[in-house]
């Protein structure tokens, strides 16, 4: 069992029969868990998309082992924050369901045979929200990718910055923006794969400053939450807003993937990557 | 509720009784000085009583504070200032103001970050909340500065971006996102000053800079207290207690390196003595660019990086000790 599996690992250990069965929350079919899971979590009758756990998401990516980094960077409680269970509580609890220790996974890997530096958010710890550690791990890993000179590719997934960390929550913006912009300036790619949903100060940041920005298919993408936007206008939004479609047609993301297609794809753009970086070190061998 | 308005009512009636004495001595030929004297000392020690220490609560009502002084009334401070305009693709936002300024010895950019001081102010400007096409209008005038090797010095004031439905449209996140790039990497020295509000990612789009400043009573939080409260609790009413939780004060903030300095105000907020505060802040401003001249632009960079880069607060389970901040 890899060293980064150790989280994932006892997830799917269910005893309970009933939970084996999942309802899609688009069509209402009901459907094996075993099955679900061997479809990388896509409904066989409608093709909707469930929110992918960080672990199934990197064995469907990589090729072979996947060296993760930043592990020991683990939360504190800056704010010694407490409403009706303390920050401790509330982390040690998604942690405990999740099997994750943060909301971000980053490593090594290689996609089709192309190596990058691999964050995954995960949904299911604390929202997926970014506050010291998720801002930390990623700063990491995009320092690591511009030291090994590799593309970098992050799955977002985020209801944005986490209140319990307050401003310290908000900064990770502006560490992980600082990191990137030196990516870009080493010439290494940086691709983001938006999924469901990715909002806020993860969406404001580094979301949105990728070369290549794809979107799972009917993930929802946006800056203020749908319910802010309701409060404040004081009507319904049109079910399509802020969908990943809802921007491809606007003009804000490069393209939207079906999730049995993203590894395929990732590969190509990895592809066009590589062979960038080999022509400039022809260039600077001739020069 | 504003808190505020409760501790002010003491002091407009004291106020009143002092102005009642002054006329009546006036007209009466009589000396009241010594009745003024005490009430005047009554009146200082009921100040430094009321407003010696507030609540995050309180700061955050002080920081909203309809009087308060507005990006333009520093702007105004300027021995010169030269608007410009726009976005360069569609609009004007005029939630963000910005042009060429001149401060003591330095022609600068300067943006700022403008809520309305009336209500009708107020609609026309979207209460401070900039779209994004503000954003790229900030954005613009950021690489204006650096095109003609200029300091930038922002002033920030805003509850947050527009949460509307255009703003989605229009791509709010992207030009956010794309600010923060422009920003951390802007190869000029930058000084930002938080006047009033500073909330979210729609202050920092304006915000990272080599010295952040604050107003002793301003606040900067993550979210706005209502937004906070609407977003852990379902419950913008719970503002107050979220204010309470967020650390979102000047002191808060100076405490976990986020911040560089607070520029202290006049007993009982920046709005009792509007003119003296904007001095004393332009004052700071152009005493700090006085020092951001003295690095190479390569130190600046650098010291720029390393200063987000430690922001943070976490456990090193693998070295065994704490994170940094």
């Amino acid at each position: 069992m890899a060293d980064w599996l150790r989280g994932g690992r006892n997830r799917d250990k269910v005893r309970d029969d009933a939970a084996q069965w999942v309802k899609c929350p688009s069509c209402g079919e009901v459907l094996y868990r075993p099955d679900l899971s061997a479809n990388l979590d896509v409904c066989a009758r409608c093709s909707h998309h469930f929110r992918m756990r960080a672990h199934d998401r990197i064995l469907s990516l990589v090729d072979g082992d996947f060296e993760e980094i930043a592990r020991g960077v683990l939360p504190a409680d800056p704010l010694g924050w407490t409403d009706k269970k303390s920050y401790p509580q509330k982390l040690a609890a998604d942690a405990e369901k999740s099997g994750m220790d943060e909301a971000v996974l980053c490593g090594f890997g290689s996609i089709g045979g192309h190596e990058v530096a691999l964050g995954v958010m995960d949904f299911h710890f604390r929202g997926g929200t970014m506050g010291s550690v998720v801002g930390e791990r990623l700063t990491r890993l995009i320092e690591a990718a511009t030291a090994r000179q590799l593309p970098c590719t992050i799955f977002t997934a985020s209801g944005g910055a986490r209140m319990e960390e307050g401003m310290l929550a908000l900064m990770q913006m502006a560490k992980t923006t600082a990191a990137v912009l030196r990516l870009k300036a080493s010439g290494e790619p940086f691709i983001t794969v938006l999924t469901d949903p990715t909002t806020g100060g993860v969406s404001a940041s580094f979301a949105f400053q990728a070369d290549v920005i794809l979107a799972e298919r009917n993930a929802m993408i946006g800056f203020a939450g749908r319910r802010v936007i309701e409060q404040t206008i004081r009507q319904r939004l049109p079910d399509r807003f802020q969908t990943a479609e809802f921007l491809l047609e606007r003009g804000h993301i490069d393209g939207v993937v079906e999730r049995a297609n993203l590894k395929s794809t990732l590969e190509r753009i990895l592809g066009y990557a590589r062979a960038g970086r080999e022509r400039r070190k022809r260039a600077e061998l001739s020069a | 509720m504003n808190p505020l308005l409760e501790r002010e009512k003491g002091l407009l009636e004291l106020e009143r009784r002092i102005e009642d004495l002054r006329s009546a001595s006036e007209g009466k030929r009589i000396d009241m000085s010594a009745e003024i004297a005490s009430l005047e000392s009554k009146y200082r020690q009921v100040l430094a009583e009321l407003f010696g220490s507030l609540t995050p609560w309180e700061k955050v009502h002080m920081a909203r504070h309809p009087r308060r002084p507005t990006a333009l009334d520093y702007i105004a401070g300027f021995d010169a200032f030269d608007e410009l305009h726009g976005d360069r693709m569609s609009r004007d936002d005029s939630a963000i103001v910005g042009g060429f300024a001149r401060l003591g010895g330095h022609s600068i950019v300067a943006i700022g970050q403008q809520r309305g001081r009336d209500m009708k102010e107020n609609l026309a400007r979207n209460f401070g909340m900039s779209t994004p096409e503000g954003y790229r209008k900030g954005e613009r005038l950021a690489l204006l500065a650096e095109r003609f090797n200029l300091p930038l010095v922002t002033f920030v004031d805003t509850k947050g971006a527009d949460p509307g439905i255009l703003s989605e449209e229009h791509a709010q996140s992207e030009a956010i996102a794309s600010s923060l790039e422009v920003f951390a990497g802007l190869k000029v020295p930058t000084l930002c000053v938080v006047i009033g509000e500073g909330g979210s990612g729609g202050a920092l789009a304006l915000a990272i800079a080599d010295r952040v400043l604050m107003l002793e009573h301003s606040v900067y939080s993550v979210a706005s207290p209502e937004g906070c409260a609407a977003i852990l609790w379902g419950d913008a009413s719970k503002a107050e207690e979220a204010a309470a939780h967020l650390k979102l004060t000047a002191a808060d903030l100076r405490g976990f390196g986020i911040i560089d300095e607070i520029i202290p105000e006049p007993l009982g907020g920046a709005h009792r003595d509007p003119e003296g505060t904007v001095t004393r802040v332009l004052d700071r401003v152009g005493a700090l660019l006085d020092v951001l001249e003295t690095y190479s632009l390569r130190e600046l960079l650098d010291a720029r990086y390393e200063k987000y880069r430690h922001l943070g607060s976490w456990r090193d389970a693998v070295a065994g000790s704490d994170g940094a901040t």
